[in-house]
């Protein structure tokens, strides 16, 4: 289903709607607030961006470089060309150590290869330990947002899912309570897990560490109890030196929700005594779109969701509507990447508002990576033939200046003279709920020519 | 004497005439030499945002054409302007092209950065909205952008401020598009409809009386809102505020 069947269904229900939009729009400005406190923001902004640049130009140099000093470290490294790969990879060694419980943080590269179900499959259990991560994966939902994965849910209706699965008692919505049932579900789940698995925020070229950030501690809580750690990476997440970090991670949390830093900055460098650490490199198509000039920059992106909570689109038609892991406007760039007949709709969901580039921390020009995908996706996908041959009509039309006018000449007066069911139909798709603009009686190229003859 | 190039968007053309001629009269009234090229259509960007550039390369060449030869070529619209600066880098770059892209303004950026005169008197007794058309707004940067750390600053806001009586209302989200964005409002009718609704709803609740926007695409797209639901407002172009004086009543 496209994006704007999709869109159609979340905005049905209009108090949703609204309640989805002020509940983000709320991020948005405490986003703003926080970064208006920095007068270098801008200049922040451009040096990540420039970072990232160089790291993505030297790619296969920095990997090497940091694969080299975390097997110094102590630290399995594993590559992984791709989904498959990387869920064999985490399947061996769980094998190998017998595990049966894991606990996990939160990791979009994790859903992008879509891990939980195949380990499942597998016979393990798997305890999403973020806590909207739990909360959609015991709706058995796909999460809605990469920094929220649970923002599309109200309190009650998380009530009802922990009165269901938890067993509380109703709490009618009540956070405290909420958040003590989950924290007391978790700490079992924590306890007895056979193994922690992470995703990765920023992998450091020059000494092997790799960086996790959370708001809860969950990434810590899981793999200082666990004897294996496994953390799973995009390769785009390197960056070269330590003194990096602190440009990215000043950028991140401010993005992401407003806050000056994320609570837990978790530094991973070598395994405890006694305990095994992997860390599995996952390309998945990042490669291909290294290779995309037009699209390159949007492997800048630090997933912060910043693009998400300030887009009109995403606040109005939740993300669930995308279909796609990485849902909202830097979904729609990355998405078509991977499979771009089934997210051909997702780069016109968007009108190009350009509040999403703006926002982005890492300056992904992500309005104009938009423009392009529209552009290469009508040359390679035959789809809505109807639309091509309305726009190459179009694009004729506005050759022929006199057809031009006469054309609009009949329409305005066809728009004055039809009664009301011939002009507002089904066919109208802007009269559904809009009325058309009134015709004037003449256009502004026949006044001119009466009132301005001479001149010229 | 410079001589302006006056572009009419293919719309305002044939459904907004009262804007074209408020931006021509404002620039005769500043004593410009203006001419109206009578074989000018539009600017492409309707196929170009829908993914159909490769359709639209004649229509941008028509454009070059019409308008090669004047010092500026001035528009009533951000969002055209906006296209032909951006995007005319797929055409081959003669020096015709490159005239053109550096030329094309908005009326806006015109009155107040290539514009030495003192603008003509206007008032306009009204509480007014402004909408920040996006393509205007973070385009071409007619303003700072709510999600941009730099000191504040509008053009539009500044030449509206200069109208006699007016009233600038402040609304809840500055620069919230409306959800117009070309063939998106056909293509995402339901989201395009509810970003209308609440950008219309921001100005009624700070009380004002009319929206005006540097994009006549985003007012007509409010206007079709406003209209259906019948509701207190009337959308104009910044041209037709800074043309406005007591000898006008606002046009509906």
């Amino acid at each position: 289903m496209s994006h704007p069947h999709k869109a159609q269904e979340f905005i049905a229900n209009e108090n949703r709607v609204n309640w989805h939009d002020k509940s983000l729009w709320h991020v948005r400005e405490k986003r703003d607030k926080a970064v208006n406190l920095f007068p270098e923001w801008e200049q922040l902004r451009e040096k990540a961006s420039q970072i990232k640049s160089h790291t993505l130009s030297r790619l296969d140099e920095y990997l090497e470089e940091f694969e080299k000093n975390a097997i110094a470290n102590g630290v399995k490294v594993h590559w992984a060309s791709d989904a498959i790969e990387h869920n064999d990879i985490v399947l061996s060694i769980f094998r190998e150590h017998g595990v049966q419980r894991i606990v996990k943080s939160k990791s979009m590269l994790t859903e992008e290869c879509h891990l939980n179900p195949f380990l499942e499959k597998h016979g393990i259990e798997v305890i999403d330990s973020d806590l909207g991560e739990r909360i959609v994966q015991l709706a058995k939902e796909p999460p809605s947002h990469i920094v929220m994965p649970a923002i599309h849910k109200k309190r009650m209706e998380i009530d009802e899912l922990f009165q269901k699965h938890l067993h509380t008692p109703p709490s009618h919505g009540d956070e405290n309570i909420l958040t003590a049932a989950a924290r007391e579900h978790l700490r079992q789940k924590f306890m007895k897990a056979d193994a922690a698995l992470t995703g990765v925020n920023f992998g450091i070229a020059e000494t092997g560490d790799f960086v996790v950030c959370t708001n809860e501690g969950n990434a810590d809580m899981g793999v200082h109890l666990a004897p294996v750690q496994i953390s799973s990476m995009g390769i785009e997440k390197l960056i070269p030196r330590y003194e990096d970090l602190g440009v990215f991670t000043r950028l991140l949390a401010r993005s992401a929700t407003g806050q000056h830093i994320t609570t837990y900055t978790s530094q991973f460098r070598k395994p405890r005594a006694g305990t095994e650490m992997h860390l599995i490199l996952v390309d998945n198509g990042r490669t291909v779109q290294l290779g995309r000039e037009k699209y390159r920059r949007s492997l800048h992106c630090i997933r912060c969701g910043a693009c998400m909570n300030t887009c009109p689109v995403y606040r109005r038609s939740g993300g669930h509507s995308y279909q796609s892991v990485i849902p909202g406007p830097i979904g729609s760039i990355l998405s078509p990447g991977r499979d771009m007949k089934k997210y051909s709709s997702l780069p016109f969901a968007s009108s190009l508002c350009g509040s999403c580039s703006d926002v982005c921390p890492v300056k992904i020009n992500i309005h104009e990576q938009l423009y392009f995908w529209r552009q290469d996706i009508t040359q390679a996908t035959n789809e809505e033939p109807a639309k091509k041959i309305s726009m190459k009509m179009t694009g004729w039309l506005f050759t022929k200046p006199k057809w031009f006018r006469k054309a609009g000449k009949f329409g305005r007066k066809a728009l004055a003279k039809l009664p009301r069911w011939m002009v507002y139909n089904s066919m109208n798709v802007w009269g559904k709920h809009r009325e058309l603009p009134e015709p004037p009686k003449e256009s502004f190229q026949e006044w001119y020519q009466k009132n301005r003859k001479n001149n010229g | 004497m410079m001589h302006i190039g006056l572009f009419v968007p293919c719309y305002v053309d044939q459904f907004y005439p009262r804007v074209a001629i408020a931006t021509l009269e404002l620039l005769e009234k500043l004593g410009y030499r203006v001419s109206v090229p009578p074989d000018q259509t539009c600017c492409g960007q309707p196929m170009a945002n829908s993914g159909y550039e490769r359709y639209s390369k004649k229509t941008m060449e028509l454009f070059v054409k019409n308008f090669a030869s004047y010092d500026y070529i001035v528009a009533p619209s951000g969002s055209c302007v906006y296209h032909v600066r951006k995007h005319y880098d797929t055409l081959e770059q003669t020096p015709e092209v490159a005239h053109i892209r550096e030329r094309t303004v908005d009326i806006c950026e015109f009155l107040v950065n290539h514009c030495d005169k003192a603008l003509p008197e206007s008032n306009f007794p009204y509480r007014v909205g402004l909408h920040q058309s996006c393509h205007g707004q973070r385009g071409l940067r007619f303003g700072k952008s709510s999600e941009v750390v730099a000191e504040p600053f509008s053009i539009v806001r500044q030449l509206l401020e200069s109208v006699e009586g007016i009233e600038l209302v402040d609304l809840q989200r500055a620069d919230e598009c409306c959800g117009f964005g070309g063939t998106f409002a056909i293509a995402e009718e339901a989201v395009s409809v509810k970003m209308g609704k609440d950008r219309v709803q921001d100005h009624i609740l700070n009380g004002a009386q009319v929206i005006t926007g540097t994009d006549m695409s985003c007012l007509m797209h409010m206007e079709g809102i406003i209209r259906r639901r019948q509701l207190p407002l009337r959308v104009m172009h910044v041209s037709e505020i800074l043309n406005h004086t007591h000898q006008h009543e606002p046009s509906s």
